[in-house]
């Protein structure tokens, strides 16, 4: 675009930089801010001194924090496997020229437009061992039937995990089914005359082919896993005790609640760095493939 | 040869079972809690005790809408969820048109005006879209107090419209990336300028993205909770922390079906949004991972 | 209507030099045609007439007035582009308005300007449709439409036919040309293809890598290419370049061509000035020979060439014979089924018509 007159030169970088200077102070100078507290002594209030890694320390030597990063990688680690595996087994099986196929879409994803509040309420009910599923299935005949992990310390974290994988599986499978969408069918075919299975023909053939959809997925739960606050706040409330702590409702707590503002920045920072060291890579990798692509 | 054919036939319709059937049991356990939330907001509070979890209500009763709309207590005001459900329409509007509004006229600025720089510029907004808030709530609260708007509804519209802006650009600048330059040149040749060629030429080109901005916006807004239980306090709530204060009081016998019906209202402008534009709300959900 | 000066224009990205001083200057009513591969320059040059790129050196003169610093809309041309670039939101009407209303030009007016504009390229019928229901002929034509009404002192053409099918594709140029006859205005015309190049153009600037290797009519280029790349750019097949060597005999240049399995061709009656006979007397040389100087001779004389012939293909109207010569594989267009397969044949050059070029410069040899 030719910069011919003065105005057409300076016009677009004026109207953008309102954008860019907010972006620069509310995400990147914050960042600094919040990292600058994180050395500091600040309790109750922000103090601009500095102690070095202090809070760090301390941080490090909560048993909270640690129950926290414990959780976090037990989270992670089933929520990714579910969804994702449970994400690809719908794309797969909604790519098989289904009726009703735009009905059951809706069904899998609706839960992605609700607020992770909603879903914890809704849930924090449904597992209520006195009154929800376990006293149906009693019901039904099954008294043996117990499903109380909602008030066990050492299974609570799972009923957050069941909580999230309902609400993001629709997303998984979103991604998923428009990466089948894109393959040529033309390769099924081939693969078929060639003889092979349809269960064969997706494990070998189809799947290896998403991998970029695979790395959206990924990357995008890890996300929404690092900063996952307020389903665990509406479901179990950290609870019992602290046993579904995680670092964000940690962080939120020391802060809020505990005036240690100084350890909840160390936490925050904590947070930034883990998804950063997800995000950048990714964000690089797709920025660089942009280029390429134009 | 018969046997042959007659085992293929079954292979496949022993398939197509394995498909419906799989795919029904799983739209049951999708639509479970919804079913439970919806028919627990329907039963009076003693047959909720009496039992009754995932049937039909014996007698369908409102008493707990009413309850959750405009009796229930959050804290220690008994208000209902009025005043937070019109709190957070307060909040949504004016922040998903701003954050929409400014989004287009980067993503303008970021393809048809690309100037040195601007690919650099475009990395930086758009770690925005993932950065973890829990590590600027901190200073965002201590900014909020110094202009006066700790607390308050333009607080949030200010709160959200900034940090939205990486999304809805990345969207905007996606969608216009898609339109050749040559339109633009097209518009200059003409004799439009930098505004012109914005308003009357790219905007109108626009309208699907701006509908999945805005979608993207109004879920995203209208279901946060962390700023909104960072940043306000009491009567200035959102919806959001309204329903968690509900939830979360304990006294005396817990009312599930005021609960429920609680989370169904915070729910529904979501679902319907969904339900009216699903396929704009997928298309929102989808443009941060695959590309194309 | 008016003339175009390109003086020395330059183009650089960063260290990327993608147009070398170019200078082209054609007069009012010329058709210029900018002929190139990809990546030859000849759109950055297009864009920097019309403003959309700036010059990085060197002036560009329309009717004689710089306008090296003038923004596009006031350097008064009109352009069309490769896509078309119609507003997608818009009828045809606003489209073709829409410069005249920026204009601030009075509704009564504007309409006039539609309705000729309409008539001339017999689109009325079409007015109140928006973009996506038009057919790629009549986005062509709405394009040149909204071009028209400016009645700008020069016209741009961006590639505008390479979306098009084959048999449209005619069409349009015969359009396009009968157009400028009618019009009479002054066009420049960015595209790769040689035909269109030749049919539509009253000049011809052949580019490669920012530079103009040639700039003349159409029939010259084609008949005295200034060097290798422009006569192989140029027609199709394209001019067969077979090396050989020159020799002088009474002062007369003789072309040697080594044919393998027969003797070696002598082709006499070349047009070189004597000083270039001189000077490339007894050196190597390249012969370059239209398949069309070709034709089939009954009997063998010092003028024919006896050729194993290697493969035919029949295009309808004539038939392309291929043979070996001078160590490359060369073709000669020659009439339907005058010559067969795996066979030897004897043909005859116009060798009046033969273009010599230099071996290393690959510049042409007068």
């Amino acid at each position: 675009m030719s910069p011919k007159n003065k105005l057409d030169l300076w016009l677009p970088r004026l109207v953008l930089s309102p954008s860019l200077l907010a972006v620069l102070i509310a995400v990147y100078l914050f960042i600094v801010w919040t990292a600058w507290i994180s050395l500091s002594s600040s309790q109750m209030v922000p103090k601009f001194d500095f102690v070095g890694v202090e809070q760090y320390v301390r941080l490090w030597s909560t048993p909270r924090w640690h129950t926290a990063v414990a959780n976090l990688f037990i989270f992670t680690a089933l929520f990714l496997t579910i969804t994702i595996a449970l994400g690809l087994f719908l794309a797969i099986l909604l790519d098989q020229k289904v009726r009703a196929e735009g009905f059951l879409r809706a069904v899998y994803l609706y839960p992605m437009a609700l607020s992770f509040i909603v879903t914890g309420t809704a849930w924090k009910w449904i597992l209520n061992p006195d009154l929800g599923l376990q006293k149906v299935i009693n019901e039904l005949g099954w008294t043996g039937f117990v499903f109380d992990w909602i008030t066990q310390p050492s299974f609570a974290i799972y009923c957050v995990v069941i909580a999230a994988v309902w609400q993001s599986t629709g997303f998984a499978m979103a991604i998923f089914l428009a990466g089948l969408r894109a393959i040529d069918t033309s390769i099924i075919k081939a693969a078929q005359i060639e003889g092979a299975s349809l269960p064969r023909i997706y494990l070998n053939v189809i799947v290896p082919m998403l991998r970029p959809a695979f790395l959206s997925v990924i990357v995008l739960l890890s996300y929404i896993s690092i900063k996952s606050f307020d389903l665990v706040l509406a479901l179990t409330n950290a609870g019992p005790g602290s046993a579904t702590e995680m670092p964000s409702t940690f962080m939120f707590a020391a802060t809020f609640r505990r005036n240690q503002m100084g350890v909840g920045a160390a936490s925050a920072i904590m947070m930034l760095m883990t998804v950063a060291a997800i995000i950048v890579p990714y964000l690089y990798s797709e920025l660089r493939e942009d280029r390429n692509a134009h | 040869m018969r046997t042959e054919e007659h085992s293929a036939r079954r292979s496949r319709q022993i398939g197509r079972v394995f498909i419906y059937g799989s795919l029904i049991a799983l739209a049951a356990f999708y639509l479970m809690p919804l079913w439970v939330m919806t028919v627990t907001s329907l039963k009076s509070l003693d047959e909720i005790y009496g039992g009754s979890f995932i049937g039909m209500p014996k007698a369908i009763t409102l008493e707990a809408w009413n309850k959750a709309w405009q009796e229930a207590c959050i804290g220690t005001a008994c208000t209902g969820l009025r005043p937070y459900f019109i709190n957070s329409i307060l909040m949504v509007v004016p922040a998903v048109i701003l954050s929409t509004g400014i989004g287009a006229i980067n993503g303008y600025i970021l393809t048809k005006w690309r100037f040195a720089g601007a690919n650099a510029i475009f990395g930086l907004l758009l770690f925005g879209c993932f950065l973890p808030f829990q590590a600027v709530i901190l200073p965002m609260a201590q900014v909020l107090g110094r202009l006066h708007l700790s607390g308050t509804i333009p607080g949030l519209v200010l709160v959200h419209t900034v940090y939205g802006i990486s999304f809805t650009t990345l969207f905007f600048r996606n969608y216009f990336i898609t339109i050749p330059d040559e339109l633009t040149r097209a518009a200059q040749i003409d004799g439009a300028g930098f505004f012109r060629i914005f308003f009357s030429v790219m905007l109108p080109t626009a309208l699907p993205i701006i509908v999945v901005s805005c979608i993207w916006q109004f879920t995203q807004i209208w279901n946060d909770f962390l700023f909104g239980v960072s940043f306000t306090a009491g009567q200035s709530s959102p919806i959001t922390v309204a329903l968690n204060n509900i939830v979360n009081v304990t006294m005396g016998r817990k009312q599930y079906n005021v609960d429920m019906a609680a989370a169904m209202i915070a729910a529904i402008p979501t679902l319907f949004v969904y339900v009216v534009a699903g396929r704009y709300f997928v298309r929102g959900l989808t443009a941060g991972a695959v590309k194309g | 209507m008016s003339t175009l000066e390109i003086d020395r224009a330059r183009k650089v990205y960063g260290d990327l030099e993608v147009l070398k001083e170019v200078s082209i200057s054609i007069g009012t009513g010329d058709f210029l045609v900018l002929l190139g591969p990809s990546g030859c320059g000849k759109s950055t040059l297009l864009n920097m007439i019309a403003g959309l790129e700036n010059i990085s050196g060197g002036e560009i003169r329309i009717a004689g007035k710089v306008v090296n610093d003038l923004s596009p809309k006031d350097r008064d041309i009109a352009m069309v582009f490769q896509s078309y670039a119609l507003y997608p939101t818009m009828t045809v009407r606003q489209n073709i308005e829409f410069g005249m209303k920026i204009r601030g030009v009075a509704q009564a007016e504007r309409d006039k300007a539609v309705k000729t504009a309409a008539d001339l390229l017999q689109m009325t019928h079409l007015l109140d449709r928006k973009p996506s229901q038009l057919s790629g002929g009549q986005r062509q034509r709405v394009a040149m439409g909204r071009a028209i009404v400016r009645q700008p002192k020069l016209f741009l053409f961006d590639e505008p036919l390479s979306n098009l099918d084959a048999k449209l594709r005619v069409d349009m140029r015969t359009e396009i040309k009968r157009l400028h006859a009618r019009l009479g205005t002054t066009i420049v015309y960015v595209t790769h293809d040689q035909i269109e190049a030749m049919t539509l153009a009253t000049r011809v600037a052949v580019m490669k890598d920012g530079v103009v290797q040639h700039l003349d009519d159409p029939q010259s280029v084609y008949d005295r290419p200034a060097n290798v790349y422009v006569a192989k750019f140029v027609g199709s097949p394209s001019m067969n370049i077979i090396p050989a060597s020159l020799d002088v005999e009474d002062g007369r240049p003789v072309a040697v061509v080594d044919i393998p399995g027969a003797t070696a061709g002598r082709l006499t009656g070349i047009p070189l000035s004597s000083q270039a006979a001189a000077k490339y007397a007894g050196r190597s040389i390249l012969v370059g020979i239209r398949p069309e100087l070709f034709s089939v001779a009954g009997v063998q004389s010092p003028q024919t060439v006896s050729v194993h012939i290697d493969v035919v293909e029949p295009t309808g109207p004539d038939t392309l014979a291929l043979f070996q010569a001078g160590g490359v594989e060369v073709t000669a267009r020659v009439p339907p089924r005058a010559v067969a397969a795996r066979t030897s044949a004897t043909l005859a050059v116009d060798t009046a018509k033969i273009v010599l070029f230099d071996a290393e410069t690959e510049k042409r040899i007068d």
